[in-house]
Formats: C-alpha cells, structure tokens, sequence
C-alpha cells in the first residue's frame, strides 16, 4: 500500500505551464526572430521614405497615399483574387474527386498509401523546375500545339498556351492540387463507414450519399484544403511571373518589383496590405473549421 | 466486396489522368534532357546524347551550379535536423494546455497562411538593419523555418492525435520518469512519424525559392541558381540540371520512405515473435 502510494504519487516534476514553455521555448524564438520581428519591421519601413538612392526613418503615409491612390494597385488585387478564385476551383474540383476515389474506391490499404504517396511525392520536388517543364508542353512549338495542329484541330499554332493566364492557371493547379487532396483524404479516411451503408440502407442514390453525408462530413478537409490554395495563390509571385512571361501581375509581383528597385517602403506598404487582406480571408475560413481537431 | 460499381472506372480513369498530369511535364523534360547537341528546348529530338549534362560538370559554362548544390544539401539537413528536434518538442507541449498555448498555435497557423515574399523581405530588411550579414546559413536558415516547422507541427499534432496515451500511463505506473516515458516509450513509438517531418524538413528547404530569395546573401542555393538560369540560359541545359536535382530528390525520398517501411516492419516481426 504504502509501495504503491509512492509510485503513483505525483512525481516531483515541473508544472504543465512551466514544462510546456521549456519544450516551445525554441519554436516560440524561431518565430519570434523568424516571423514576428520581419512583419513588425516590415510594418515600420512602409512608413518610411524614398529618396532617389537610399531609403530614410520616417513616419509618413506616402507609401500607403500612392498605393491607394494608384489604379494599377486595384487592378493588380482583383487579379489576385482572380487567379486565387479560379484556382480554389479547379483544386477543388480535381483535389475532392481524387481523394474520394483513393477514400472510397480503393479497396486495400497497402494500395491506398502507395497512390497516396504517388500524389504526395511531385510535391516534394522542386516547384521551379515543374514550372520549367511545362515548357515544351505550351510553347509555339511545343507538344500541344503540335499535337493539336496535327490532329487538324487547329490551322495556326494557339499563342495563348505559354505566358498568359492559361499558363499561370494551369501551373497553379498542378503545383497547389495536392494541398487539396492531402487533407480532404485525411478527413475523408476518418468518416465512420457504417454512417455510407445507413445511408445505402435508407435508401440514398450514390449521388445522393456523396452530397448529404460525404460531403458535409469532409467540409473541414475542404477549408484546410482551401486555406492552404488561397494563401499559396495570393502569395506567389514567381509563378504568375514565370508562367505568364511578366505580362501578368499579381500582388506578390508588384512587390518584388519594388523589391528589385530598392523600393522597400513602397514594397514594405504594399506588403502590409495584402498581409491585412490575406489575414482576413483566412480569419474568416477559420470561422467555420477548428484545425486542431481535425488534424 | 461485391462488383466494383461503373463509377469506379470513371474514377480511375480521372485519377490516371491526374498522375499524368502531375508526372507528364517531369517525364518530358528528362526525356528532353538528352536531346543532341544541336537540340532546341522541345520536340523533336535532334540527336541524343549525354551533351547537356556534360555541359552541367563544366564549372564555368553555367555558373556554380555544383557549390549551390553542396548548400542546400547543408541547408536542407541543418534545416531537417533543427525541424525534427523543435517539432517533436512541440508536439509533446502541444498536448497539455499552457499559457499561451492558444496564441502559439495561432501564430503557427499565421507562420503557415503568411504570403513568403514577406517572410523573406521582412528578415532580410531585419538582419541589414540589424547589421547582420545576410548569409545562407543564418538568415536563409531561419527563414526557412518559419515554413518547415509548421509543416512539423502539423504532422506531429496528427501523430498525437492518435497517440493512446495508455502507454505512458502503463509507463508512469511501473515508475519510469518522465524523461524516461518520453525516451524509452513515446520516441520508439513515434520514430517512423519522425522519418516523415525529416523527410518535410529537408525537401522543403531544398526545393525552397521565395523565402530564401532576399535571405541568402551573396551565395546561392540550389532553387536560387535555376532560377537564375531561367532568365539567361535557353539550352537543354537547364533540363539536364532540373531532371538530375529531381532525380536526387526521388533518391531522397526512396531512402526515407525504405527507412520508414523497414522500421515498420522490424517492429512487426518483433511484435509477432512475442
């Protein structure tokens, strides 16, 4: 008796607040250092200014004056939000019908992790180069429009497949489908089977399955899913200036075009904006999804 | 299991198309990286020949390819090694609630959903006001944290997640510490997970662009070398140099997921022979 109280008497051992703070205490300086002291500067400089050659301390809105007052920046920011909506489709629609086959159509689980993993994998190669290789794909001269002239689809050779919208889009879905499909499989995977035969049982059409319980039941796969596209999409710049061969622009582009001038106040404000807009629309999926628990 | 239904077939076939699509344009450009010497950047092939990745051996004909290469292999396992450690760390503070615990996990999610080029404008203004150098290893180090860590974080709450904490209950009962629950218990049964956030960790940082972009200082990574290619260089050249770093990264990937598998079935074998 006495043996057992001293074992399971609670051992001398730090308290949960000061054992959690030691075991984040290299994560929290990382993103301390990492994340929180850039943004903060980033927010000071925008309030800075310009002189032909350097930049100066200074506490002025002539940043923010000039971005706002610009048409060129509203037009940037619905284009960003063009390509970010476009693309939020197209990764939707491909990302939820590849994850519900590989969740409800492939019947073992050595098969499901090994197509799983075929998916996952381009995702951890290099973005640039898988950027690089659509280019004999789209080009004048490229397999497309070979194939399509060809085939007598076509008389001339389409201009639109490289550098243009198309080509942005297109790069887009192939790079950011996967953040579709990861987290839609993993909700996916965690529906309760016997809810799909319930509804067999009851009745339910396989369509009628897929939109009244499968569906609802894999919303917080989709809004991970979802975050993930929307903050990549408005995010990038190489992509759209890759692809698009700097003929489109996006809100990442204009940055790093000031980036490129030393512009770093006008690119500091610039950046600070589309930090608040990007914040917002994420504060707002959040609202209907709690990551933690579906992780 | 009765008939697979028509949809199923449908299904495939949508799903074939998909690995095309992600797999096609690599598979093209491998292909196009033998092109002869005369070969233009697509089809048809004039030739073929081992031409373009020669060209990639000779130092001076495109830049320092092989010196960009040996960084981010540095880079990629610093940044590796520094993920595995904080993200498990992390993980095991993740599970009990502390002060702050919330805003922590929020200003994670904000690491994740902040737009890259700021990360990586924002710590290069840092460390050149600040008067650090802007180097690979320090700044571009750090940078690429604020992406690899989430991603680790992430894994290792979905680990957690289903960890059954019976274990560590079996484990405090018969006396062991919590240093000991923690080594002799939680790690061993965690370990494949970990080949998983190394694996996160290293590719990650060694396919990374935008954050390392304002971050690296005046030596370039890998990424930063091809993209600087892109601009200049109109040959197979660059083909030659994107399928050998993919062709590494397969390699990369192959050994985590052998470490893995073999992990897992070592603790099968030694399961069943109990």
């Amino acid at each position: 008796m006495t043996d057992h109280a001293r074992i399971s008497a609670p051992r001398r051992s730090l308290g949960p607040n000061v054992a959690g703070w030691l075991l984040v205490s290299p994560l929290a300086l990382v993103l301390s250092a990492f994340l929180v002291l850039p943004v903060i500067m980033i927010v000071v400089v925008s309030f800075w200014g310009t002189t032909e050659f350097s930049i100066y301390p200074a506490f002025q809105f002539d940043n923010y004056a000039f971005l706002f007052g610009s048409e060129v920046t509203y037009r940037v920011f619905l284009n960003t939000f063009k390509y970010a909506v476009i693309t939020w489709a197209l990764t939707l629609g491909i990302g939820f019908t590849v994850a519900y086959f590989l969740a409800f159509h492939v019947r073992t689980q050595t098969w499901q992790i090994a197509l799983f993993l075929l998916c996952t994998i381009p995702f951890l190669t290099s973005n640039i180069i898988r950027m690089i290789s659509w280019i004999p794909f789209l080009g004048r001269e490229g397999i497309a429009n070979s194939a399509l002239l060809s085939w007598g689809m076509i008389d001339a050779p389409l201009d639109w497949l490289l550098f243009s919208d198309f080509s942005v889009i297109l790069a887009f879905v192939h790079l950011y489908t996967l953040f579709m499909v990861v987290p839609i499989f993993n909700t996916m995977m965690r529906i309760d089977r016997s809810l799909i035969e319930a509804a067999n049982d009851a009745g339910a059409s396989g369509w009628q399955t897929l939109a009244f319980v499968i569906v609802p039941l894999t919303k917080p796969g989709i809004m991970i899913g979802t975050i993930f596209v929307v903050t990549l999409v408005m995010g990038d710049f190489i992509t759209v200036r890759f692809m698009s061969g700097s003929q489109s622009a996006n809100v990442g582009r204009l940055i790093s075009n000031d980036i490129a001038l030393l512009q770093y106040p006008s690119a500091s404000a610039t950046a600070v904006v589309l930090l608040v807009v990007v914040l917002v629309v994420i504060g707002t999926l959040l609202r209907f999804v709690d990551i933690r628990r579906e992780l | 299991m009765g008939p697979r239904p028509r949809s199923f077939y449908v299904l495939a076939a949508v799903f074939t198309l998909f690995v095309v699509f992600l797999y096609g344009p690599t598979v093209t450009i491998a292909i196009l990286s033998f092109q002869g010497p005369q070969g233009g950047l697509t089809f048809p092939m004039r030739g073929t020949s081992l031409h373009w990745f020669r060209d990639l051996f000779e130092q001076q004909a495109v830049g320092d390819i092989w010196g960009a290469f040996r960084r981010s292999l540095i880079l990629g396992l610093m940044v590796m090694i520094v993920t595995v450690v904080v993200s498990v760390m992390g993980g095991l503070a993740f599970r009990k609630r502390f002060h702050g615990s919330g805003a922590l996990f929020y200003l994670m999610i904000a690491a994740l959903v902040i737009p890259s080029i700021l990360v990586s404008l924002g710590v290069g203004l840092l460390f050149g006001r600040a008067g650090l150098p802007v180097h690979w290893a320090t700044s571009g180090f750090g940078a690429q944290l604020t992406w690899t860590l989430p991603f680790g974080l992430l894994i290792m709450f979905a680990v957690f997640n289903r960890f059954d904490p019976a274990f560590e209950e079996a484990a405090r009962d018969l006396g062991a510490s919590p240093w000991q629950t923690v080594r002799h218990v939680v790690l061993p049964i965690i370990a494949p997970s970990l080949i998983g956030v190394a694996l996160f960790g290293f590719t990650l940082s060694y396919d990374e662009f935008a954050r390392t972009l304002l971050t690296a200082g005046s030596y370039n990574t890998l990424p930063l070398e091809v993209y600087g290619m892109t601009t200049n260089v109109t040959s197979p050249v660059i083909f030659a140099l994107g399928t050998l770093t993919t062709v590494f990264s397969f390699a990369v990937i192959g050994v985590f997921l052998g470490g893995a598998l073999a992990m897992d079935r070592r603790r099968k074998t030694r399961a069943g022979g109990r």
